[in-house]
C-alpha cells in the first residue's frame, strides 16, 4: 500500500505551480514560446531519428496529430468548461462537434462561403444549439442531465441518419478544404498534402481556447462556476445567478466543439453519422477526467494521451482497444483525480462534492 | 397511424414483452444507483455477457445447434432453466468483478463521482473487447431451444410461446426481487445503505458485502434479461449491450433512477413507446422518440416518474 500512497499523493501540478510561481516574466514568457514553438515543431518529430519514437505506425503521424490528438485537445478543452468548471455532466458533446462538422459540409457545398467564413457560423449554430438544449435541461441535477444530453447526442446522430438530404448513412461527400492563407513568410495551403498547416490552425484553436478559459476563469464567470460547481444551492443563495452562467458555460464548451467539428469535416472532405456516436462523447469526458478533471494543463494532457495511445499501439491492432480500457481503469484506480490533479486547495475546501456524500 | 391502429393488441403485446426485457436490465442500473448514487456503466457489456453465457451453455454444453430442431418436453425444461441460471450468473459473476476492480478502490477513497464512472467505461471497454477478440467481432447465431409457434390469438393479436414465457416469468422475477427488497434481512440492508451510507455502516452494516451484494442482484436480473433477450432474438454480438443498456438506462430514468418501482414503470413504458413509435413513424424514428418523451417527462417531474429512492418503495 505504501507505492501506491505515494504514487497518490505526488502532484505534479503543485511542483509545476511551484516552479512556475518562482519565475520572473520574462522566464515565463520564454517559457511559454518554447512550449509553444516545440508544440508547432511536433509534426517533423517522425523525421528525426532522436524523436522519430512517437511515430505512429500504420497512419501518418501528422494526420494523427490533427484528429484524433487535435481535436480531441479541442474538444476536450471544450468539454472542461462545462464538466470540469462547473461541475455538469455532459454525456452528449459530441452532437455540437456533429453540428459544426454538418454546418462545415452543408455550407461548403450549398454555399460559396469558405471554410474560414464558416468557422464562425458552425461556432455560432452549435452554441445556439447550447442554449436550446440548456434552457430547459440544465435545471436538472446531476446524472439525470447526463442522461438528458446523452439523448441529444444521439438525437443529432440519428437525425442526420435519417435525413436524406444530407446524406443519411452515406454522410457527404467531397467537403471544400478551405483557401490557402498568403502569409508574409510563404503561402499556407490547406489540402489533403499539406497536414502540417491543418495542424497549425488546430494548434492556434487549442491555444485561443486556452486563453479564453483562463481569461473567464479568473474573472466573474470562472468565480461563479467555481461556486455551482462546489455547492450549487449555497451559489444561488449568495446571488450567483446560477441558470445564466451554467447556460453560459454550456454554450462555451459547445462553441469549442462546433469549432472543432468545422475543422474536422474540411480536413477530412468526408463525414458521415457514424463519427459522431456516442463512444466519442464517452472518450473526450475520459480525457477530462483522466488527464485532470478542471485543470487545463491535465485535461490537455489526457487528451494528447488517449488519442494518441490507440493509434501508437495500432500494430497489436485487434487488442488495441482493450488496452486502451485496461489503461482507463489501471490509472483510474491509481490516479483517481487524474495524471494532474487541479490545486489540492480548491479540492479540500469541497469534500462534499467531490466525494459525492448524499 | 394507421398500423396502429389496426394492430393496437399486436403492438401492447410485442411492446409489454421488450418491455419487460428492459425492466430486467434497468434493475442493474437502478439498483446500483440506489445505493452508490453512480451509473452502472459496464450494465450493457454484463448484460452481452450474459447473452454469451446463454448460446455457450445451450451449444457448447448441451450441444444443441442452431438446426437441430426443437426441443420438447422435459430436455426443454431443463435446458432453459440450465441456460437461465447459467446466464444469470455469469452476469452476476462478472458484476462483482466489475464492482471489485472498477468501484471498490475508488469508493472506499472517497474520490471525485466521475473517476469511478470513467474506469467503469474502461471495464466495459475491456469486456467488449475481449469479447470481440474471442469472437472475432462477429455475430453468433444461438441455437433456437424454444420453437416460436404461435399459441394463440387474443384481441387479434398473436400470442408467441417465447413472448408468453417472457410476459409470465420477468414480472415474477420482477416481484420476487421486490419482495426480496423489501422483506429480508439483506434487503433491509439495501435499503439502509441506500439511505444513509454512513449511518447504516455505524448500524453495523457490513457496507462491502451489502454493495457487492446489489452489483450480484443488479447482475442476477441482467442475466435473467439476457437470456430472455436471446429467446426471443436468438443472436449476440460483442456490441449488442449499447443500445439496449441505453434503452434500459433511459427506462430507470424514466421511472426515476434508484426506485425499483420506477424501473418498473419505466420500462414498460419505454417498451410500448418504441413499439408504437417504431409503428407510427418508422423504427428509425424510436429512439428520438424515446428520448424526446424523456426530456419532456423530465421538465415536468425533474426526478422522473416516481422520483423517490429505494428505501421509499413500498409494495
Amino acid at each position: 500500500m505504501r507505492t501506491t500512497n505515494s504514487l497518490r499523493n505526488f502532484n505534479v501540478r503543485d511542483k509545476g505551480a511551484a516552479i512556475w510561481s518562482g519565475w520572473n516574466r520574462l522566464q515565463r514568457t520564454s517559457f511559454g514560446i518554447a512550449m509553444i514553438l516545440l508544440a508547432g515543431a511536433l509534426p517533423f518529430a517522425g523525421n528525426y531519428s532522436f524523436s522519430n519514437f512517437l511515430n505512429t505506425p500504420i497512419s501518418n503521424f501528422a494526420d494523427v496529430l490533427i484528429y484524433p490528438v487535435g481535436m480531441f485537445v479541442l474538444m476536450s478543452l471544450g468539454l472542461n468548461i462545462v464538466v470540469g468548471k462547473s461541475g455538469m455532466l455532459d454525456l452528449g458533446y459530441v452532437a455540437f462537434f456533429a453540428i459544426g462538422a454538418y454546418t462545415m459540409a452543408i455550407c461548403g457545398k450549398w454555399t460559396h462561403l469558405n471554410t474560414w467564413e464558416i468557422l464562425p457560423l458552425g461556432i455560432a449554430f452549435a452554441m445556439i444549439a447550447g442554449v436550446l438544449l440548456g434552457i430547459p435541461t440544465l435545471r436538472l441535477r446531476g446524472d439525470y442531465l447526463a442522461i438528458v444530453t446523452m439523448g441529444f447526442g444521439e438525437i443529432v446522430r440519428i437525425t442526420a441518419l435519417n435525413t436524406q438530404k444530407i446524406g443519411g448513412p452515406n454522410g457527404m461527400a467531397n467537403v471544400p478544404n478551405p483557401p490557402s492563407i498568403h502569409t508574409p513568410l510563404g503561402v499556407l495551403d490547406f489540402n489533403i498534402m499539406t497536414p502540417n498547416s491543418f495542424y497549425w490552425f488546430v494548434l492556434v484553436l487549442i491555444l485561443l481556447t486556452i486563453w479564453m478559459i483562463r481569461r473567464l476563469s479568473v474573472r466573474r464567470p470562472g468565480r461563479a462556476w467555481e461556486a455551482i460547481r462546489q455547492d450549487e444551492d449555497a451559489a444561488e443563495l449568495m446571488g450567483v445567478p446560477t441558470l445564466k452562467y451554467k447556460i453560459w458555460s454550456f454554450t462555451l464548451g459547445a462553441g469549442v466543439g462546433g469549432a472543432a467539428g468545422v475543422v474536422y469535416a474540411s480536413k477530412t472532405l468526408y463525414i458521415s453519422p457514424d463519427a459522431f456516436t456516442f463512444n466519442i462523447s464517452v472518450l473526450i469526458l475520459s480525457c477530462v477526467v483522466f488527464g485532470g478533471i478542471g485543470n487545463i494543463w491535465g485535461v490537455v494532457l489526457g487528451g494528447v494521451f488517449l488519442a494518441y495511445l490507440p493509434e501508437r499501439i495500432r500494430f497489436i491492432s485487434n487488442a488495441r482497444q482493450l488496452v486502451f480500457g485496461l489503461t482507463l481503469v489501471i490509472i483510474m484506480n491509481f490516479r483517481p483525480d487524474g495524471i494532474l490533479p487541479r490545486k489540492k486547495r480548491e479540492k479540500l475546501s469541497s469534500p462534499a462534492i467531490e466525494t459525492g456524500a448524499k | 397511424m394507421h398500423t396502429l391502429i389496426s394492430q393496437f393488441w399486436q403492438l401492447t403485446f410485442s411492446g409489454a414483452v421488450q418491455g419487460f426485457i428492459y425492466i430486467l436490465i434497468s434493475l442493474g442500473y437502478t439498483m446500483v444507483y440506489g445505493v452508490l448514487r453512480m451509473i452502472n456503466f459496464a450494465n450493457s457489456e454484463i448484460f452481452m455477457v450474459g447473452t454469451f453465457a446463454t448460446i455457450v451453455v445451450s451449444r457448447d454444453i448441451l450441444g444443441h445447434q442452431p438446426n437441430s430442431g426443437d426441443l420438447h418436453g422435459f430436455t426443454l425444461i431443463y435446458s432453459m432453466l440450465f441456460c437461465l441460471i447459467a446466464s444469470m450468473l455469469a452476469s452476476g459473476v462478472t458484476a462483482v468483478i466489475v464492482e471489485l476492480v472498477a468501484y471498490r478502490r475508488l469508493r472506499s477513497r472517497g474520490t471525485n463521482r466521475l473517476a469511478p464512472l470513467i474506469s467503469a467505461i474502461g471495464m466495459s471497454i475491456v469486456l467488449s473487447e475481449s469479447v470481440s477478440l474471442l469472437t472475432a467481432g462477429r455475430a453468433t447465431i444461438a441455437p433456437e431451444m424454444l420453437h416460436k409457434s404461435s399459441l394463440f390469438t387474443i384481441l387479434g393479436a398473436n400470442i408467441r410461446v417465447d413472448q408468453l414465457l417472457v410476459f409470465i416469468v420477468a414480472p415474477i422475477m420482477f416481484f420476487g426481487l421486490q419482495r426480496f427488497v423489501n422483506h429480508t434481512r439483506l434487503g433491509k440492508g439495501i435499503r439502509a445503505v441506500s439511505m444513509n451510507e454512513e449511518t447504516a455502516k455505524l448500524m453495523g452494516v457490513n457496507l462491502n458485502r451489502v454493495i457487492s451484494i446489489t452489483f450480484l442482484i443488479g447482475g442476477l436480473m441482467t442475466g435473467a434479461a439476457a437470456f430472455f433477450f436471446e429467446t426471443v432474438y436468438e443472436a449476440t454480438k460483442f456490441n449488442i449491450g449499447f443500445n439496449i443498456g441505453i434503452a434500459a438506462f433511459t427506462a430507470a430514468v424514466l421511472g426515476g433512477i434508484g426506485n425499483i418501482r420506477g424501473a418498473f414503470v419505466g420500462g414498460l413504458t419505454l417498451g410500448l413507446l418504441e413499439t408504437y413509435a417504431s409503428a407510427v413513424l418508422g423504427s428509425q424514428w424510436k429512439a428520438i422518440t424515446v428520448f424526446i418523451v424523456l426530456v419532456l417527462v423530465l421538465l415536468v417531474r425533474p426526478n422522473g416518474l416516481f422520483g423517490e429512492a429505494i428505501q421509499q418503495s413500498r409494495v
